[in-house]
């Protein structure tokens, strides 16, 4: 957990640091690289892992559950905060 | 919504690959993968810091631009504990931190199977991924019935990137701004989320 924020936190500071910095503009292409690399390695490891294969529908249906939860969540969350601060300002322009 | 894809066929060719019994060498040590985790988690960090869009819309709008944020974290959070009732099969601090990926499913994945296990990082890729995808598919719907800020905060970290267009197309160009500070706060609470739930 700390070596996590403390890694960010470095990269948010030489961000800061170099955002004017040309080479910044490439952060995005490596960061699609790295992930690509990342998610490539996780299907070999669900693809030899048995359990994870036999329960793929029910994996499915749960992240469908809690996706649709999440969703719902945030957009009634989203909805109040936006009647109460956000929308006497659309009104008036 | 094309990265989504390629990064979908990326994971599906592992799976396929593994399946076959054709599982490349230099994919097998473990440390490998924590340590390009860890690159990512400095890139993702230099992408936020270099970042321009930040401060003027704190600027632009006040304070109140940062109850969007907290609204996509409370209402998420609220949801996914009362989801968890119907998953008995999964823990809370498990279902939280799926919910915790906020649409962001390629880091929050690779955080939770490094920690927990492919089949729950598994999850976490699915329901990320459908949570974006109702943002693209929905988002027309979310403001017409919720307000402008609902495709916002249902896209959780993807609105500074790839549901930007459509939240800017359907709750307009006024919100872009929002979405940018949303998506980048959000962006940066994952990793931070995840790993929190992950040691509980």
């Amino acid at each position: 957990m700390l070596s996590i924020f403390l890694t960010i936190t470095c990269g948010i500071a030489m961000g800061y640091f170099a955002r004017n910095i040309p080479a910044t503009r490439y952060t995005e292409k490596i960061i699609g690289i790295l992930i690509a690399l990342l998610l490539f390695s996780l299907g070999l490891s669900v693809g030899t892992n048995e359990q994870v294969i036999a329960n793929f529908r029910l994996i499915g249906r749960d992240a469908f559950v809690i996706a649709a939860a999440a969703t719902l969540g945030s957009v009634l969350c989203a909805a109040w905060v936006y009647r109460k601060f956000f929308r006497k300002k659309d009104k008036k322009s | 919504m094309r990265d989504s894809l390629l990064y979908l066929f990326v994971f599906a060719l592992g799976i396929v690959l593994a399946l076959v019994g054709w599982v490349p060498e230099l994919f097998i040590p473990n440390d490998m993968a924590k340590g390009i985790l860890y690159l990512l988690l400095f890139f993702v960090g230099i992408q936020i810091g270099s970042s321009k869009h930040l401060f003027s819309a704190v600027k632009s709008l006040g304070f109140k631009i940062v109850l969007v944020p907290v609204a996509t974290t409370i209402g998420t959070f609220a949801a996914v504990v009362s989801a968890s009732f119907i998953l008995p099969h999964r823990s809370l601090t498990d279902c939280l931190c799926v919910g915790s990926g906020f649409a962001y499913y390629s880091l929050s994945s690779i955080l939770i199977s490094e920690y927990r296990g492919a089949e729950l990082g598994t999850v976490a890729l699915l329901a990320n991924i459908i949570r974006e995808f109702f943002v693209l598919v929905f988002a027309p719907w979310m403001v017409k019935y919720f307000g402008k800020l609902a495709p916002i905060c249902a896209g959780g970290a993807t609105t500074m990137d790839t549901t930007l267009p459509i939240i800017s197309k359907y709750s307009g160009t006024d919100y872009v701004i929002v979405a940018l500070f949303h998506g980048m706060i959000i962006d940066f609470s994952v990793p931070l989320w995840v790993s929190f739930f992950l040691s509980l």
